[in-house]
């Protein structure tokens, strides 16, 4: 078991969210979409300029910036 | 019986389809009072039953984050449907019911839609419909949308709620945890004796959105009662410091994650099972293997992206040709048949062309939105604002502006109406607002022929090269006042990009016409009004005030001249036309000059001179409101050369090129003024309608003119100190 930030995951890596440290407007949509503290999370892949990732998150799939990711910790399965 | 009901869920759940399902194609579109967000109603018979239908926008939750939810929470509070039907996507159980538990939470009697049980089937995903009624408290229907499996059922459930149930619900009290609850229980019965919002919400749905920090129910508890309003802020204030040294999140994330604590007990208690292995890809998960991967995503991009460019321009040209000869019979019947004079030149160029330009996009708009509703409807969208967000953001735009790019002539020759119609399919405000204000740079079809016209004069040599980098210029500029306009007017965060990629589905012929018609239709009724009145406003401008009396009587009298010098009426010679045909021009320009715009246009000279423009350029660039090829046309009537086909341009190139008063430069500038200056008024009039505001319509004419003439100026000062 390993924290880690999610834009350090790489493509394949499967975790479960810790914390999210996001606030506002970014904070809320992330929760509503389901990534909440226990969400099972598997990174499907990145976009072709490494950006945005793709995400599993419960049963669809979900796609957000680096630079969103950078709010949620994960630790990870190896 | 009559009954409201509305329809809600989440986007790609189905709601459109199963809406689709049950009313048919009789559905009556708007708009929500205020915002752009459409609104759908229609209706369902069933046993005396009369239900009228209202589909709400697709959501993830009842926040006040975006328009669309907004609108929907004011639908259900204000107008109080009698039920909703929440659509529920059975193979994503967990995400979907977040927003049911918020229904329920505002105490909205709710029927569930199970919808999708065939690909929930496929993927071995097996719920316990019963149970999870009864869990749920709520009647729980299987549907199948695609095909209306389950839509009767559905709607006889419906119908026995309507017949036996209360007309509201207890609302659903749901733990959020001490520190959450005990604010909640403190304020609740406060709010419901003061009778503090009570009127139109629920107390303790009132007091979570207090915790929640609701802009939109702060906002009017304030204007309610200030001192009540101040008090519970505080209170909030208080829990939230206090949450946030003890658990370092916010009171309203809490709530978020306590909502989905209670959906996953909820779905432990055998509610669902996953039957067979899950590690299996799913289907939508192989193609995008492809489709996003590094190397072929993009080239399959350019290759779909190309091809909606085709099937847009290409595909419609018949109609848009069919359309044309049309009115042009129309025209010549008019031409025909009437008297000479004013009603005459009204009916014909003003009316008659004006009709035409309005229903002369319809093809195009068509072919561009039925295009763009097979992207949507199968996923393949979302996986372009994926693989493009990286670039579009560095401007402040979303990756799916680029199509709104394309159509408007990104790729040369698109048309920026249906370009700006397409930023629909942008759900971030200030993202949307910038593609909207920014597509009109780009090269559209009634630009080419300007730029060919002036290309073909003096850059003859070089044509393919220019043309190819007029497209560039365009895309940069274009992307850079994007950004100029993020940094300033459009100011503010990018709204968080966090997407859903919806599977990919095959998209119901069904769904995709009723898209493309709607969305069609609304164009022809709300913009075709104004746009005939402006473009018969427009050519008053350039008609009249006509030719005064003796200017009139002179051109007669040399009319009478040439008739006396070849009395033989039969066959006047070649000369004698040719001498006629040159006085019916030069009478054109001269009252083309003593017109409004001509006079407009005459005065102008002394600024627009530092662009290189004299006055017949500045007519033509006035007339180029309308349309920007009527630019050609309006430039051969003030050469005296009568009205030039913009398509046949040869004898204007000729004329121009050895004009004493042209030179490459001039041109140059020009192709610069006409590239970035105020967006033709049809686009105009769309970019009010898209952005909900006359303020964005008159920025875009006087923003792009002022930056345009700011080019133009610098091209040709800097060119003539170099000197070209």
């Amino acid at each position: 078991m390993q924290r880690m930030n999610m834009r350090r995951m790489r493509k394949g890596q499967t975790g479960r969210i810790c914390t999210i440290s996001a606030h506002g407007d970014l904070g809320r949509r992330i929760r509503e979409m389901g990534l909440v503290p226990g969400t099972h999370v598997t990174v499907q892949g990145r976009a072709p300029l490494k950006d945005p990732v793709a995400l599993r998150v419960l049963d669809f799939t979900l796609s957000l910036r680096n630079s969103e990711a950078d709010y949620i910790e994960v630790e990870v399965d190896d | 019986m009559e009954a409201m009901i509305a329809l809600g869920g989440n986007p790609n759940c189905g709601k459109s389809t199963l809406f689709n399902a049950l009313t048919g194609a009789r559905q009556h579109v708007g708009n929500y009072p205020g915002v752009t967000v459409e609104k759908k109603q229609g209706h369902y018979r069933l046993n005396g039953h009369n239900f009228t239908l209202v589909d709400l926008p697709g959501i993830y939750s009842l926040s006040a984050y975006s328009v669309e939810e907004v609108v929907a929470r004011d639908f259900l509070f204000k107008e109080k449907p009698r039920l909703v039907i929440n659509i529920v996507d059975a193979a994503n159980l967990e995400r979907n019911l977040y927003l049911t538990l918020q229904f329920m939470e505002m105490g909205m009697p709710v029927c569930v839609a199970l919808n999708m049980m065939d690909v929930a089937r496929q993927r071995n995903i097996l719920i316990d419909v019963p149970k999870l009624s009864s869990l749920l408290g709520v009647p729980v229907v299987e549907t199948v949308a695609r095909n209306g499996l389950g839509k009767e059922t559905l709607m006889t459930a419906v119908a026995g709620m309507i017949d036996n149930g209360p007309a509201s619900m207890t609302a659903l009290n749901i733990s959020y945890g001490p520190e959450v609850d005990a604010l909640l229980d403190e304020i609740t019965p406060l709010i419901a004796e003061k009778h503090f919002l009570t009127d139109c919400y629920p107390a303790r749905w009132v007091a979570l959105k207090y915790v929640e920090n609701d802009a939109q129910i702060i906002d009017l508890g304030r204007a309610a009662d200030a001192d009540l309003s101040q008090r519970f802020k505080g209170q909030v204030a208080r829990l939230s410091a206090h949450l946030q040294k003890t658990l370092q999140s916010l009171p309203e994330e809490i709530i978020a994650d306590y909502r989905y604590g209670y959906i996953r007990s909820l779905l432990a208690k055998g509610v669902i099972r996953y039957g067979g292995e899950r590690s299996r890809l799913f289907i939508s998960d192989q193609i995008d293997r492809v489709v996003v991967h590094r190397f072929l995503g993009p080239l399959i991009m350019l290759a779909v992206l190309l091809g909606l460019y085709h099937f847009t321009f290409s595909y419609s040209k018949w109609p848009v040709a069919w359309m044309e000869s049309f009115f042009g019979w129309i025209g010549a019947l008019a031409e025909a048949h009437m008297p000479a004079g004013p009603l005459k030149s009204l009916i014909i160029s003003g009316v008659v062309q004006g009709v035409g330009g309005v229903l002369g996009f319809v093809p195009l708009i068509m072919f561009m939105f039925f295009g763009i509703a097979i992207l949507e409807d199968s996923g393949y969208l979302a996986r372009v604002a994926f693989m493009l967000d990286r670039v579009f953001r560095v401007f402040g735009l979303h990756g799916n502006s680029v199509m709104a790019f394309i159509v408007s002539g990104g790729i040369a020759g698109g048309c920026a109406v249906p370009g700006i119609l397409a930023t629909r399919t942008l759900k971030s405000p200030r993202e949307r607002l910038a593609t909207l204000l920014t597509v009109p740079f780009m090269n559209c079809g009634a630009k080419l022929p300007v730029f060919a016209l002036l290309v073909g004069a003096f850059f003859s040599k070089y044509q393919a090269l220019v043309m190819f980098g007029l497209t560039l210029v365009a895309w940069a500029g274009a992307l850079l006042v994007a950004k100029l306009l993020r940094l300033t007017v459009i100011r503010g965060e990018s709204t968080p990009f966090v997407m859903e990629l919806p599977p990919y589905r095959f998209p119901t012929l069904k769904g995709l016409l009723i898209h493309t018609w709607e969305r069609t239709w609304q164009y022809v009724r709300k913009a075709g009004t104004i746009i005939l009145g402006i473009s018969i406003l427009l050519w008053a401008a350039m008609s009249y005030p006509g030719l005064p009396a003796e200017r009139m009587a002179a051109f007669e009298d040399q009319r009478q001249a040439i008739a006396v010098a070849n009395p033989a009426g039969g066959d006047a010679t070649a000369g004698a036309k040719e001498r006629l045909a040159a006085l019916n021009a030069a009478q054109a320009e001269a009252a083309l000059r003593n017109s409004l715009a001509g006079r407009l246009g005459t005065s102008l000279e002394g600024l627009s001179q530092w662009a290189g423009f004299d006055w017949r350029t500045n007519i033509a660039l006035i007339g180029g409101f309308a349309a920007k090829e009527v630019i050609v046309s309006t430039l051969g009537t003030a050469y005296s050369l009568g009205a030039v086909d913009p398509a046949e341009s040869g004898s204007l190139a000729d004329v121009l090129a050895h004009s004493a008063l042209w030179r490459p430069l001039t041109a140059l500038s020009l192709i610069v003024f006409v590239m970035f200056y105020s967006p033709c008024f049809v686009s105009i009039v769309c970019i009010v309608r898209e952005s909900g505001s006359h303020k964005w319509g008159l920025f875009s004419m006087a923003f792009n003119t002022a930056l345009a003439f700011m080019l133009a100026v610098g091209v040709f000062q800097v060119g003539r100190l170099l000197g070209f």
